[in-house]
């Protein structure tokens, strides 16, 4: 991912910055500028997420791209914010002790890196919060 | 609008093909399909390829010109167009043709699908297919194809009740129609021991619950229904050419374990053909991974949610079952080259409704359907076919 794509969505990545409509209450991680409901009635402003939710479903990646490769075994979910929205991400455990309905919280981390010289991608990833 | 028959198919070897470019992989494909019609290059009048990913598989863009150009089409200059929706590349190239001729634009025209897989390393291809997902907010994080189908089986799997053993038996029974298709990539039966004893890629996916790495490329000519016969004497009728789409990511679908992409395009496609699921000889089902096909068979409505996997168990979806699904092997153990899959499916249906398919025919065939999915959902193409 080019420095430039990454930087862009900092705000999104390191602080889950998304957007709320105040018209109808509905939530949007990542952040849409439209509310798909109210449409034009609709009245969007930026959200910070609290970083607190559930755990879906899960799985446990042991073949990863290039890029995860070094990680595996990582447990993989998807997380529905207490908010609202569902989001897709790594929880920071030791994998197994996933379950569905379990409590998470967001943790800033280390995603992935281009390489030994290149650029190091940060982002949210989530540990067990009970 | 007009009716629309395939009259000709091709399909090259499926499998690891080291010594094929993919240039020779379409060319082979689109001469045996031309072949098959009796046609020469100068009867045709368009072409669409389906293609996910030339660029990250061989550095290639620009396939349309590039198809053309080494079909030996190039100084007729016929239109030539690229289709791209992930693993649904094929299904939906299949439809651009359907249009066209249905349309009256044109009228004798080729469908094709090409992937040439393996110039790439593993992890540089598993890198590619999540291409097919939101890379932004799955890819991002570390998802891979495999890992986001693992998490559709552990929902499923957490609300209805389906056994690991049914899940295999999906791979197992592919695996026996694959060793009965001269095409196929895998051409050895397996037992769910095979399967349940494969190494973990993506919790509770075992590799043999997984499609493999494929190279291969297929090609199908569609011709308006009252020419057919000028050029073959077994013309299968398109009944319904469907698409529906979904959200790009898994986790913002309504339902993990429900594909609605495939749920709307399944019943606007028996709306259009006017017949029900029961009506059905065969099926092609998009079972990249096994969770995907006992999805498939759910969702398209040949039974309720939750009932798939005893009904594989049960033998009701194997080859002398009452509802054949995947008697080409699938794309588990026909193999996946991504772009092509969608055309295979096609070629599979249009040679067992002219009682073609030999070990694996189904007797008295009529009705076919192929489903093809882009992403984990985000993209399905249905087509029913009649003789």
């Amino acid at each position: 991912m080019s420095v430039a794509r990454f930087w862009r969505k900092i705000p999104q990545r390191y602080n889950l910055i998304g957007t709320v409509c105040k018209t109808c209450g509905r939530h949007f991680f990542p952040p849409r500028s439209f509310c798909p409901d109210c449409r034009r009635s609709g009245e969007i402003v930026e959200y910070k997420f609290k970083g607190t939710g559930t755990v879906v479903t899960h799985t446990i990646i042991r073949t990863a791209s290039d890029q995860f490769e070094d990680l595996t075994p990582y447990a993989l979910a998807i997380i529905k914010l207490d908010e609202g929205p569902r989001i897709t991400a790594q929880i920071v455990c030791t994998p197994e002790d996933v379950k569905i309905g379990m409590r998470v919280k967001g943790t800033f981390r280390r995603i992935a890196a281009d390489g030994a010289s290149g650029v190091i991608y940060y982002g949210t990833k989530y540990v067990p919060d009970e | 609008m007009r009716d629309v028959a395939v009259i000709g198919i091709g399909c090259t070897p499926f499998g690891e093909k080291w010594g094929s470019s993919f240039r020779d992989l379409f060319v082979e494909a689109g001469t045996l399909a031309l072949d098959d019609a009796n046609l020469s290059g100068e009867d045709i009048d368009a072409m669409y390829v389906g293609n996910m990913s030339a660029g990250r598989f061989i550095e290639q863009e620009h396939i349309g010109a590039l198809i053309a150009d080494y079909s030996g089409l190039s100084t007729r200059h016929i239109p030539s167009t690229r289709v791209e929706a992930a693993c649904a590349s094929g299904g939906l190239s299949f439809r651009q043709a359907v249009i066209a001729v249905a349309s009256g634009m044109e009228d004798i025209v080729v469908a094709a699908g090409v992937e040439k897989m393996t110039d790439v390393g593993t992890g540089a291809s598993v890198d590619a297919l999540a291409g097919a997902a939101d890379r932004e907010w799955e890819g991002f994080v570390g998802a891979t194809f495999p890992g986001l189908y693992a998490m559709i089986a552990t929902d499923y799997m957490s609300r209805y009740p389906l056994t690991r053993e049914q899940l295999a038996q999906v791979a197992v029974k592919n695996h026996y129609n694959g060793a009965r298709n001269p095409i196929a990539q895998f051409q050895q039966e397996i037992t769910i021991d095979t399967v349940l004893r494969s190494s973990l890629v993506a919790d509770p996916l075992r590799l043999f619950d997984c499609s493999p790495i494929t190279d291969g490329a297929a090609a199908v000519i569609v011709a308006p229904l009252d020419r057919a016969r000028e050029f073959t004497d077994t013309p299968i009728r398109v009944l319904a050419s469907e698409q529906a789409s979904d959200t790009i990511t898994l986790h913002d679908r309504r339902d993990i374990s429900t594909l609605d992409a495939t749920v709307a395009a399944g019943q606007r496609a028996f709306k259009t053909a006017r017949i029900t699921p029961k009506e059905i000889d065969l099926v092609e089902v998009h079972d990249c991974f096994t969770i995907a096909e006992i999805c498939a068979i759910e969702d398209l409505g040949f039974c309720k949610k939750g009932e798939a996997g005893m009904l594989t168990m049960e033998g009701v979806t194997a080859l002398n079952g009452d509802l054949p699904v995947n008697t080409s092997g699938g794309l588990k153990a026909c193999g996946h080259p991504v772009g092509a899959t969608g055309i295979k499916q096609v070629y599979e249906i249009v040679t067992q409704l002219r009682g073609d398919a030999k070990g694996r025919q189904i007797d008295g065939a009529k009705i076919g359907m192929t489903h093809n999915v882009g992403g984990t959902g985000a993209t399905v193409a249905v087509h029913i076919f009649g003789v």
